[in-house]
């Protein structure tokens, strides 16, 4: 947005994992920086793109090694912080948002505790102090009936509003970047509008960051302000939202090239040629 | 067309799940030869329908017929060699401990089809895999490897109708359209019909020629492809459901309606 410092700034970021069968190095040097916007993150499976979005909390599962050059958010260098100042960042000032509500919510609470528990764990705030935020952003999700869903516990959800009530958890302490691996995917399509648009106001509106992980290039070239797109652990190309058609990098066009089309049916959709090139150069 | 019944005639079909009415009078039929696609979004008893077109279902009424014969509450070993499905999750639907070999063994020998050897290596060929992977378990392959494994499995015992639950839906982009290619080609090749449920218009854009789309169990349209692909249906429901398939779109989030 502004030409002041970045929310976030991540400067080659590595994720490897020891393994039986040698060293897995699923983050190979990704470097960024996030301003107030919405970021996208594509790639297939395997490319590193959820890894990346969890190293930025910092969470990367022992015995996985996490380095970079530079991870700074606002100012807080994040390598450098202890696990006390990290718990205050997690779920406070940087939120996340997974995939399927049906594992991120805990099935034997109801919906309203947990979004109320999250809040009162980071805001000073008693106990109906906490029921009314979570009321509040019940309502911020738009859930047609608040107070029913506070009541209800996660099974008596459709995914949907399991997804948004997720939101409304991870909302409801105001993170100044919040990241959403695949937050939509388990989503019906038209929930998944929705649930975007959600997002999207809370990025115009509050001047949060959003990193927006995906595999689905349409969605993201439609929803996000930038793209980053990642192979083999690396970004192989960066690019304007609105210009992915223009992409330049072999495996980007590849990957929009065998998407089949609503609108322009071909007989044979072209298959991604995988050149072993694209896992050695950077962006 | 001509006179020849349709591969696939369903008529007035109802499925109940105790209380649960899934599905509430579907009637269609699918012309030998023909892709049909059934999209809608998850609860729309699009899966369902094609379950209980395959006899996995106890509860159902109305008349499912297939090839001119009408079928019964059961379903006999004839039907079962000519119409044969391919799931969702290629993680699990093959059997982790059995290697391709054996799954595609053992239709042969349940229907007793001589030439075994033969059969497995042609269609491990037909599905662009080769002999090469006969001996593999489900765990030395990857997703799309597993789901040709599944093709061929549903292939071996040269069935004419294939039912195909969201066959590429939780396979890599890159994946699916190798996965779409050889679809469209056994089709061509072998001559056979295609019953395809997917949530997704551009898959049954890809594949089908005709396609209904369902909600709260019911039909809402049929619809040529080609129309579907000129962004003409008919129907509310499906003029949303389209809408949102293209992409974001903040001013057609808002103006989103729920159908009931």
């Amino acid at each position: 947005m502004s030409a002041t410092k970045p929310l976030l700034a991540v400067e080659d970021l590595r994720v490897e994992f020891p393994t039986r069968v040698g060293l897995v190095r699923a983050v190979r040097g990704v470097s960024f920086t996030l301003g107030r916007e919405k970021l996208g993150i594509v790639g297939e499976s395997g490319s590193g793109k959820s890894q990346t979005g969890r190293a930025i909390l910092r969470l990367v599962a022992p015995p996985g090694r996490l380095t970079a050059k530079r991870l700074e958010f606002d100012g807080v260098d994040l390598l450098a912080a202890d696990d006390r100042a990290m718990r205050g960042i997690r779920g406070d000032r940087i939120a996340m948002v997974l995939q399927d509500p049906k594992f991120s919510l805990n099935p034997v609470m109801t919906v309203g505790k947990q979004i109320a528990e999250a809040y009162r764990a980071h805001a000073k705030a008693g106990r109906a102090g906490a029921k009314e935020r979570a009321l509040e952003m019940l309502r911020a999700v738009r859930m047609r009936d608040p107070e029913r869903v506070y009541r209800a516990y996660p099974h008596e959800l459709s995914g949907g509003m399991g997804q948004r009530a997720m939101i409304a958890m991870m909302l409801a302490t105001e993170p100044d970047l919040l990241i959403a691996d695949e937050p939509t995917s388990a989503l019906d399509v038209t929930v998944q509008m929705q649930v975007l648009a959600i997002l999207d106001d809370l990025v115009t509106e509050r001047g949060m960051g959003l990193i927006f992980i995906s595999h689905d290039l349409n969605l993201v070239a439609s929803f996000c302000d930038r793209v980053l797109v990642m192979y083999a652990g690396r970004v192989v190309e960066q690019l304007r939202a609105s210009e992915l058609g223009q992409a330049k990098h072999p495996y980007t066009r590849g990957l929009l090239a065998a998407l089949p089309r609503i609108d322009r049916p071909v007989k044979d959709l072209p298959v991604l040629r995988r050149d072993p090139q694209w896992a050695e150069e950077g962006a | 067309m001509t006179a020849l019944p349709p591969m696939l005639a369903v008529e007035d079909l109802h499925v109940r799940f105790g209380d649960v009415h899934a599905v509430r009078g579907v009637s269609f039929q699918v012309r030998a030869g023909e892709s049909f696609g059934i999209v809608g979004e998850s609860g729309s008893g699009k899966t369902t329908v094609l379950r209980a077109v395959a006899g996995l279902y106890e509860d159902w009424s109305g008349t499912v017929g297939v090839d001119g014969r009408a079928l019964g509450r059961g379903r006999d070993r004839a039907f079962r060699k000519s119409v044969q499905m391919v799931f969702q999750d290629p993680y699990g639907s093959l059997h982790p401990r059995h290697t391709v070999d054996r799954v595609l063994a053992e239709p042969l020998a349940i229907h007793g089809l001589g030439g075994a050897e033969q059969r497995i290596d042609d269609v491990l060929e037909a599905v662009g895999l080769g002999r090469g992977f006969r001996f593999r378990y489900p765990h030395q392959l990857s997703g799309g490897q597993r789901q040709r494994v599944a093709v061929a499995r549903a292939l071996v015992l040269e069935p004419r109708l294939l039912l195909l639950d969201e066959p590429t839906s939780s396979l890599d982009v890159s994946v699916q359209a190798e996965i779409l290619n050889l679809l469209a080609r056994l089709r061509a090749e072998r001559g056979l019909t295609y019953v395809l449920v997917t949530h997704n218009l551009a898959v049954v854009a890809h594949l089908c020629e005709r396609l209904v789309v369902m909600n709260q169990g019911r039909i809402v349209e049929e619809m040529d492809v080609a129309q579907l692909s000129a962004r003409a249906p008919r129907e509310d429901y499906t003029r949303q459901l389209l809408r949102a398939s293209l992409g974001y779109d903040r001013e057609a989030a808002r103006g989103m309606v729920a159908f009931d």
